[in-house]
């Protein structure tokens, strides 16, 4: 046994030592910076407030190119996120003209938005988004955070630094929106933009926020990395709505689950202290 | 060992069933008094865990089809429904998801367990060989339902794997034409993976009832291998294994709730959030974590026929490993050099499975070579010469030996 695990081990260690420098400079890609959001962890939650902040981001400006589609205006008045009053979503949704229902006659017909209606998007149809940018879709945002990933670690440290970190979304949104560079060695792309967190770095969105593009109600600084950090939190949301519900249900059932198990062990020693086995 | 119980019910109304259709006495002979060796350790709960698994699977599968519209306009944005909408619906579909990998997690534990302890060696051969079936059609299974949601790792996952059979000669293109229902990946290969999807896990209820069957005929296995002699040997099923299979149960569970609830994707691939495009292709295709050993043997062969038939071959090989495996003795308890071995092929499956999640070049297509090639000299090489070289430890006479002996000890 102790010759074969050693053989393996130097083998296994030669491979790693080979491959990992070479799998890490493959994408050059830079790791997002880690930031710890306030709905990190197992009792991690969302902060209202940067939510609140975060929709306004999202409505002033990422809005614009922008979709939202699975999130509909009464979700920003449900419990785990924005939870905005209901009267004040209302009249947010009464600002949008929704059309594509026709009238007992038969004609289209275009209306006020309701809080059932889904956030309508920007553009009729992903031709007209691509044509208003440069030929590059912006893709939507309700799952942008849970399909991003912010680290770019060796494959033997990644699992771990994803167990206990998770993906990196929210923190890859953070860093993009407010880490936009200028390209090294002046180099120019038509009609791309550097930056170093996007993958091959050349992206097609020019950098959306510059810092004091909205005015905030609650008297917060509208920095920069603070419009970034709020609308990345406020993705984050849109991207898991039922987070708060998920890790509550989920230390109950842990704990159901572990007063079960602890008196299973108990009938489960009585009965075989008496049996030989 | 089988057979019906000789039990007589007291209760008149029991007493008149059974004596019409014997149902309670099956169940009382199987399930209640049925003689099992008084060894059995952990390993051996796994069998119990798999049988909750398929249960959950196939109750949360039942509800969630409900909600799921099989069609490739629909299907992503039906997921979504399901995670935002459906009362509960993100508790179901992450059981769903997450349910896929803990079935594995499990079922490879029991692979290993029955490797092992020799648990496919006479007179356990055909129930190895319906777990073999079980475990294929778990990943014909598993691989369908991952297409399901329709995002881009559904997609692509899809195309790769069913491009496979394009590479058996003359017919290979008409076969994959068949399977699509068309010229490429689209709706009609989504609705009859569907259907699919739908029908494998009660053909697997099927198989699983086949294999608890010819478990009942045998009887089990145990750590130390040997029969069972005498009732000396065994415990009734329950109370003993009932209750300690249902607090192995609630442990794995636990587990499992672990991921459902703090970690449900972890297990996933992000790039799966983004719905099915087929104009751009992700820069790593990789299968689910479950398939990756299987993903490195296929992409280790340089050629497309040679890599299907060597992935294929490695579980085909499973069905004659009770012929292949020389040895008189079957718990590697007892067999010092055998378990040497057997751990090498864990941790060379686990290689393999780590090749598999990386891009196939380089250092990583050398190390998926060599794993792929220990893989089939441990079961064509190293397995029959062993029965011949090795020296078995000296084996209890029976169970109750074995048992007493620890107890001295």
């Amino acid at each position: 046994m102790k010759t074969i695990t050693k053989m393996f081990t130097a083998l296994g260690l030669a491979a790693a030592l080979f491959v990992a420098p070479a799998h890490a400079s493959g994408g050059g890609q830079k790791n997002a910076e880690d930031y710890d959001f306030s709905f990190e962890g197992p009792f991690g939650k969302f902060d209202r407030a940067q939510l609140q902040r975060g929709w306004l981001v999202f409505k002033e400006v990422c809005s614009n190119c922008h979709s939202l589609k699975y999130i509909r205006f009464r979700n920003l008045t449900e419990p785990g996120g924005p939870e905005l009053p209901v009267d004040v979503v209302k009249k947010i949704a009464a600002e949008y003209e929704i059309s594509g229902e026709v009238n007992d006659e038969g004609e289209p017909i275009t209306r006020p938005g309701r809080l059932s209606d889904a956030i309508p998007a920007p553009y009729p149809n992903e031709q007209a988004a691509k044509a208003a940018n440069n030929n590059a879709l912006p893709p939507d945002l309700s799952l942008i955070v849970k399909a991003r990933e912010g680290w770019y670690y060796p494959w033997y440290i990644s699992p771990f630094i994803k167990l206990f970190k998770g993906n990196g979304g929210a923190e890859y949104v953070r860093s993009l929106i407010a880490g936009y560079e200028d390209p090294p060695h002046g180099e120019e792309k038509e009609g791309l933009n550097y930056n170093p967190y996007f993958p091959g770095h050349w992206i097609a969105m020019p950098p959306p926020l510059a810092g004091e593009d909205v005015e905030y109600a609650d008297g917060t600084k509208p920095t920069l990395i603070q419009e970034a950090t709020d609308v990345a939190a406020f993705l984050a949301w849109a991207s898991m709505p039922k987070m708060e519900e998920r890790k509550r249900v989920g230390l109950m059932t842990l704990l159901y689950l572990g007063v079960f198990a602890l008196l299973m062990l108990m009938v489960k020693k009585s009965l075989w202290s008496r049996v030989e086995h | 060992m089988s057979g019906h119980s000789t039990y007589e019910f007291k209760n008149p109304i029991a007493r008149w069933v059974d004596q019409r259709l014997p149902i309670l006495s099956v169940v009382r002979g199987q399930l209640v008094d049925f003689p099992t060796p008084r060894n059995l350790n952990y390993w051996w709960t796994f069998g119990g865990i798999l049988a909750t698994m398929l249960v959950i699977q196939i109750m949360t599968g039942i509800v969630l089809v409900m909600h799921f519209t099989p069609h490739t306009s629909m299907a992503f944005d039906s997921v979504e429904h399901i995670m935002r909408d459906v009362n509960w619906g993100w508790l179901l579909r992450w059981m769903h998801a997450n349910g896929a990998s803990f079935f594995f997690i499990a079922v490879y534990i029991h692979i290993f367990r029955g490797l092992y302890y020799g648990s496919y060696k006479s007179p356990r051969e055909i129930l190895w060989m319906i777990g073999v079936i079980i475990f294929i059609a778990m990943m014909a299974t598993a691989f369908m339902g991952y297409v399901l949601p329709w995002g881009q790792m559904s997609y692509w996952g899809a195309v790769v794997i069913t491009n496979l059979f394009s590479a058996v000669p003359v017919v290979g293109d008409y076969i994959v034409q068949w399977l699509w229902g068309g010229f490429s990946v689209a709706n009609p290969t989504l609705q009859r993976f569907f259907s699919l999807h739908y029908l494998l896990p009660f053909v697997l209820a099927a198989l699983v009832f086949l294999h608890v069957w010819a478990l009942h005929v045998t009887g089990n296995n145990n750590p130390d291998g040997i029969e069972v002699k005498s009732e000396q040997d065994t415990l009734p099923f329950h109370p003993y294994y009932t209750m300690k299979d249902l607090f192995a149960i609630l442990v794995f569970l636990m587990v499992y709730a672990a991921f459902v609830f703090y970690s449900p994707w972890y297990l996933g691939h992000s790039i799966n959030f983004a719905p099915a495009n087929p104009l751009s292709t992700p820069a790593h295709i990789v299968p689910e974590w479950y398939f990756l050993p299987f993903y490195a043997m296929l992409r280790a062969i340089p050629d497309k026929l040679g890599g299907v038939i060597v992935m294929f071959s490695s579980l085909i090989i499973l069905f004659f490993l009770p012929w292949l495996d020389t040895s008189k003795v079957k718990s590697l308890k007892y067999r010092p050099l055998a378990r040497q071995f057997f751990w090498l092929l864990v941790i060379v499956c686990l290689v393999l499975g780590i090749a598999g999640a990386q891009p196939a070049q380089g250092a990583w297509l050398l190390v998926a070579r060599l794993a792929t090639a220990w893989y089939f000299i441990h079961f064509l090489v190293i397995l029959p010469l062993l029965g011949f070289i090795e020296k078995p430890k000296p084996i209890p006479a029976s169970i109750s030996e074995a048992v007493l002996g620890k107890a001295k000890a």
